[in-house]
């Protein structure tokens, strides 16, 4: 009877009383003030005066007519779009060039990783810098190539700034998915493209009948991590623009932020987190919704 | 006449037969243009690729060293004289170095707390067989890669109340939302690669399984806890949203917010931007050099097993 409990404590409470801690402090730091987040989405609350009122679904009442709400959602759902798209094309194409053997590869990998450790309030000011109206870089290069003809004005054009922040995300991330597609890649077996060489097949044949079947679930995974972490972006935008010219690079993140802080409205501000947290959700269940078919299939 | 076509004729005919050798020689130059082309572009890819991952960071890097009145206008893409003022401006001038050392405590914190609790859990989810153990492995997975905004006001009312605004530990806290996922999820994958015979080995020994942990499976995941500390370290140096939100004087800002109030406080200093940039961003960069084969390592462990 002894020995049974003793191998009941072993294979069931151990691992939990090991887990303890670690739960315990992503209970606190993360799910409880997650929770309370949807609570106070149901008050009108504010970050000054705390008393706050219940009002149901006011606030989301409200969230559903706001313009303002709409453009940021937009936003996002182009920033996180294109940049996702970017990354994964780039991303793959310095993923297939490493993955040959050549001299100095090792020094071309550790330098494709320097954006990825460069803090993102940093990466947004250098490339601020460079896409300065007056003196900076991508003017001068632009119009002395004479592919411009006059300096264009970056981060204050409505229709080109949220696409400079994008470069700038681009930039960042896209090594995180190099290395990824760089290690599926390194799974595919030699022989495989030594058989389709045999039958003669095209550069493009290989690409579509191996490469991209066989890296389909490390492209989706990576793909998904990176859709999540697009969809909050927060840093580029606060450092570049901080949401303007009119509103045209205001994102969910940039939003909520100006509402909980500068509105000090933090019962609508947590209404706008719930829909953000709402449509993240919503697109990673999607893309597990098309994983698992992926999976299936290869 | 006759005989050349027959030549041609029986040397594309049969070419699997008589290799190399029997190929016409316009064929073989064709073939070794190709190579030689494809060579080229080869490099001319790596070399795009190096200038788009280092050039903007090379550019920051020279624009630290311009005159004022070289920052105006371009060109000159040189410096036209090399000045150390921006870095002098930036070492001296402000108290510059209370965003490196404030950056510094909250990191090392951090990556130290994450390593006590990541340890132990990653363990139990990379080694143990228990029910729940799939679904809390991805609960984990999803805290680390929900939008911190959606927490970021409720944890500022939390560290209101005890009093935690504007220290360390006000930092170092809600840092573990995001690091300690990131920890436990890169340990535990770390943790199932080490052979489950030398665990086996040292617990027939006679000693526990807590025993087996310290004395066996630590030191073989040595690289694992290296890699571990390494990016734990560089996420919580390059966080920006709440070390934004919950410090407000430069007691305890750290260096992203640091350069990102820069401007709000002086009429862009884009010098002196440069410098500071190049100065924080220096250590990373060569740890990334240094410690690269870890870090990738730690960064395709996770996405290769899901």
């Amino acid at each position: 009877m002894m020995a049974h409990a003793r191998q009941f404590i072993r294979q069931y409470a151990f691992p939990y009383l090991l887990l303890a801690p670690s739960l315990l402090a992503i209970g606190l730091i993360a799910l409880y003030p997650f929770l309370q987040t949807i609570w106070t989405s149901l008050h009108r609350a504010s970050l000054i005066l705390p008393d706050s009122t219940f009002i149901g679904l006011g606030n989301f009442r409200r969230l559903i007519q706001d313009d303002g709400f709409w453009n940021a959602w937009t936003n996002t759902v182009y920033f996180t779009v294109v940049t996702v798209l970017f990354e994964t094309i780039l991303g793959f194409a310095i993923a297939t060039a490493l993955n040959r053997d050549f001299r100095g590869r090792g020094l071309v990998r550790a330098a494709v990783l320097i954006p990825w450790a460069i803090p993102t309030v940093v990466s947004s000011r250098l490339w601020g810098l460079i896409f300065n109206t007056d003196a900076g870089l991508a003017n001068y290069l632009l119009t002395s190539t004479r592919i411009m003809s006059a300096d264009q004005n970056w981060l204050g054009n409505p229709g080109l700034a949220i696409n400079v922040a994008a470069i700038v995300d681009i930039w960042k991330t896209t090594p995180f998915m190099a290395l990824i597609l760089l290690a599926g890649l390194q799974t595919i077996p030699g022989e495989l493209y030594e058989a389709a060489a045999i039958d003669g097949a095209s550069f493009l044949d290989r690409l579509l009948h191996i490469t991209l079947p066989m890296i389909a679930p490390v492209l989706l995974v990576a793909m998904l991590l990176r859709t999540l972490d697009a969809f909050r972006v927060f840093d580029v935008i606060y450092v570049m623009t901080g949401g303007g010219p009119a509103d045209s690079t205001e994102v969910l993140s940039t939003l909520t932020y100006k509402v909980f802080f500068s509105a000090t409205q933090f019962g609508y501000g947590s209404a706008l987190a719930v829909a953000m947290f709402v449509s993240v959700l919503l697109l990673s269940a999607g893309f597990l919704f098309f994983l698992r078919d992926k999976l299936e299939v290869g | 006449m006759a005989t050349q076509t027959d030549t041609r004729l029986t040397s594309t005919a049969r070419p699997r037969l008589v290799p190399a050798p029997a190929e016409s020689g316009r064929v073989r130059s064709r073939r070794r243009t190709k190579r030689l082309l494809g060579s080229w572009l080869f490099w001319l890819a790596i070399g795009l690729i190096v200038i788009w991952s280092v050039g903007p960071f090379l550019w920051v890097v020279i624009t630290s060293f311009k005159l004022d009145r070289d920052l105006a206008t371009l060109p000159p893409i040189l410096p036209s004289e090399p000045t150390w003022s921006h870095y002098v401006n930036i070492v001296s001038g402000r108290p510059f170095y209370r965003y490196i050392l404030n950056s510094l405590i909250v990191s090392v914190a951090t990556t130290i707390v994450c390593l006590l609790l990541g340890t132990i859990a990653g363990y139990a989810l990379g080694r143990l067989t228990f029910p729940g153990r799939v679904p809390i492995l991805l609960g984990v997975l999803a805290v680390s890669m929900f939008p911190q905004i959606s927490v970021v006001a409720s944890i500022y009312t939390m560290l209101q109340q005890l009093g935690l605004l504007n220290t360390y530990a006000g930092l170092v806290i809600p840092y573990n939302t995001f690091a300690l996922p990131l920890a436990i999820w890169i340990l535990a994958s770390f943790f199932r690669g080490v052979p489950a015979e030398l665990e086996q080995a040292s617990q027939t020994d006679g000693s526990t399984r807590l025993g087996a942990l310290v004395r066996v499976i630590l030191p073989l995941s040595a690289p694992g806890l290296f890699t571990t500390a390494i990016l734990v370290f560089i996420t919580a140096w390059n966080e920006f949203l709440f070390a934004l939100t919950y410090t407000s004087s430069i007691e305890h800002q750290t260096i992203p917010v640091g350069i990102a109030l820069l401007p709000a406080m002086y009429a862009i200093p884009w010098g002196d931007i440069a410098a500071a940039s190049v100065i924080v961003t220096m250590p990373l960069v060569i740890l990334v050099l240094i410690c690269q084969r870890w870090i990738v390592r730690g960064l395709t462990a996770g996405a290769l097993k899901g």
